[in-house]
């Protein structure tokens, strides 16, 4: 079981947590036009082989969402914290 | 390469069994190839077979980073079947069937491919409305299809819950007559050693570390046992595609997932066929060893672990036992993992690449193992002509750019993002 220290309500098993894919996609504008960047954005991951930025939100605690830094090898996890505070 | 054959076995039974070789032979990198594979999986293997044995092509090398038989091809549930809807799907995997029924004799290796069937049970009148058209689709492809009701799922499978407090009681199921299993190391093996037989070269223990270009062309590959030419590069590292094919410069549409894969210890024979949970994710087969052989979903998150988690070993045996509440008190006598590619319509990659001499086998998603005969024809004349054969016309990497995705989740294999 990962264990993810939630920012919120300390250390709990992922298994109260929703997986939310990789954290490093940005969303094209919404405005606009060009296909290659929303096949991007829809499709395209870069799927790294260790450290991996990714969402989780915490379904069965706060609710929040989280962005969680893992390593994918080793699923060690290097940090956590609110995506809100990513976003602003 | 001496054949086997009953004879063959009482000639060594006589003499000690002493005098058998290796089912290939060692061979070392030569300085270049007509044809590189990566990977010395399953469809790596087959793939270097169907070279030799369609296309004349034997100056191949197969490289393995780890040992034949380590990687997805040894960690499978060995499930085969074609019970595919969408066009594309039907006819590949159906081919693929074709191919397996004929692959002992034509490999010379028994492989054990047992048809023993597959049932996939419904637990609702719409259920059964879906398998049956299924079932339609299939039939108008002639593949073997029946839907059978409750009473007949009974009498097949009399060891699922028909009792009053079953979870989701079952009202029927798909069931297809020529599914079933193989060994899977057998078929590694089996490839392997036909495919050495041809002069291919199995290089076990060399890892591709980088690719060689000419120009925008890839002319070969760097590796741990030095650089080796090769006239086309093909990529059938399903697990790890994402990994090799940014250091060619290409980005896919794939993520790679955990699937976990479970067995029981050994029992007296209880489960005849293949079975599949309709009403949750969970597949389950008896080996010939006795024990129950059963998988569930992914893990769940990005991974390249190889190791399970036990949150899903929890899951997948609560709908063992939600099917099947006779084997609550077996015990778990091994679970493992392997490295998934997944796409976003669970469909697999077979295509040509925007990179030269590049040429892509992956994003199996977790359907790989009942391809594999089918993809390494196919993955075969692709490499032999540098087209795409009418079969794989659908699994081109350009269909998610043009929308025109084969997601057929519904028969197996799905990321989270499906």
């Amino acid at each position: 079981m990962l264990r993810i220290d939630c920012p919120c309500c300390g250390v709990r098993d992922h298994s109260e947590f929703r997986y939310g894919g990789d954290a490093t996609v940005e969303r094209p504008a919404h405005d606009n036009p060009d296909l290659d960047s929303w096949y991007r954005y829809v499709y395209v991951r870069p799927n790294p082989k260790g450290l991996h930025r990714e969402y989780w939100q915490h379904v069965l605690g706060c609710r929040q969402w989280l962005v969680v830094e893992r390593d994918t090898v080793t699923h060690s996890i290097h940090s956590v914290s609110f995506s809100r505070r990513q976003r602003a | 390469m001496s054949r086997y054959s009953v004879f063959s076995l009482l000639r060594h039974a006589a003499t000690g069994n002493r005098g058998w070789q290796r089912a290939w032979r060692v061979a070392s990198p030569k300085a270049s190839y007509d044809v590189v594979i990566i990977g010395g999986g399953g469809h790596g293997l087959a793939t270097a077979f169907y070279l030799a044995e369609n296309h004349g092509i034997r100056n191949v090398a197969v490289l393995e980073k780890g040992y034949i038989g380590g990687g997805n091809v040894g960690r499978n549930t060995t499930v085969i079947r074609s019970n595919y809807l969408l066009d594309g799907n039907t006819q590949f995997y159906e081919f693929s069937m074709k191919l397996w029924e004929g692959m002992s004799a034509a490999l010379n290796f028994n492989v054990m491919f047992s048809q023993r069937g597959q049932l996939v049970t419904a637990h609702s009148a719409d259920q059964l409305d879906t398998f049956s058209h299924r079932a339609n689709i299939m039939r108008s492809n002639g593949i073997d299809a029946e839907i059978l009701d409750r009473d007949a799922v009974r009498k097949l499978a009399p060891y699922l819950d028909f009792s009053d407090t079953a979870r989701f009681p079952i009202q029927g199921a798909i069931f297809q007559g020529r599914a079933g299993t193989a060994r899977h190391d057998a078929v590694a093996w089996g490839y392997a050693r036909a495919a050495s037989g041809h002069g291919v070269d199995i290089i076990e223990g060399c890892e591709v570390t980088d690719f060689l270009r000419q120009g925008d062309r890839i002319v070969g590959v760097e590796t741990t046992r030095g650089r080796i030419g090769a006239g086309r590069v093909g990529l059938a590292v399903a697990g790890h595609t994402s990994v090799l094919a940014q250091k060619a410069g290409l980005e896919l549409p794939i993520e790679s997932h955990l699937l976990q894969a479970f067995v029981t210890e050994p029992v007296k024979p209880l489960v005849d066929h293949v079975v599949a949970y309709g009403a949750d994710h969970f597949y389950l087969s008896q080996s010939d060893k006795g024990g129950l052989v059963f998988g569930g979903n992914l893990d769940g998150y990005n991974s390249y672990s190889q190791r399970g988690n036990t949150g899903v070993l929890r899951e997948v045996c609560e709908a063992a036992i939600a099917l099947m509440p006779n084997i609550s008190r077996l015990r778990l006598l091994r679970h493992w993992g392997g490295i998934m590619d997944m796409t976003p319509d669970a469909s697999p990659i077979i295509s040509l690449t925007p990179v030269d001499g590049l040429y892509l086998n992956g994003g199996w998603c977790y359907g790989g193992f009942k391809a594999t005969p089918a993809s390494g024809w196919c993955f075969a004349e692709m490499l032999a002509t540098a087209e795409t054969p009418a079969l794989i016309r659908g699994y081109g990497l350009g269909r998610f750019r043009s929308g025109h995705m084969i997601d057929e989740a519904g028969a197996g294999p799905f990321a989270w993002l499906q």
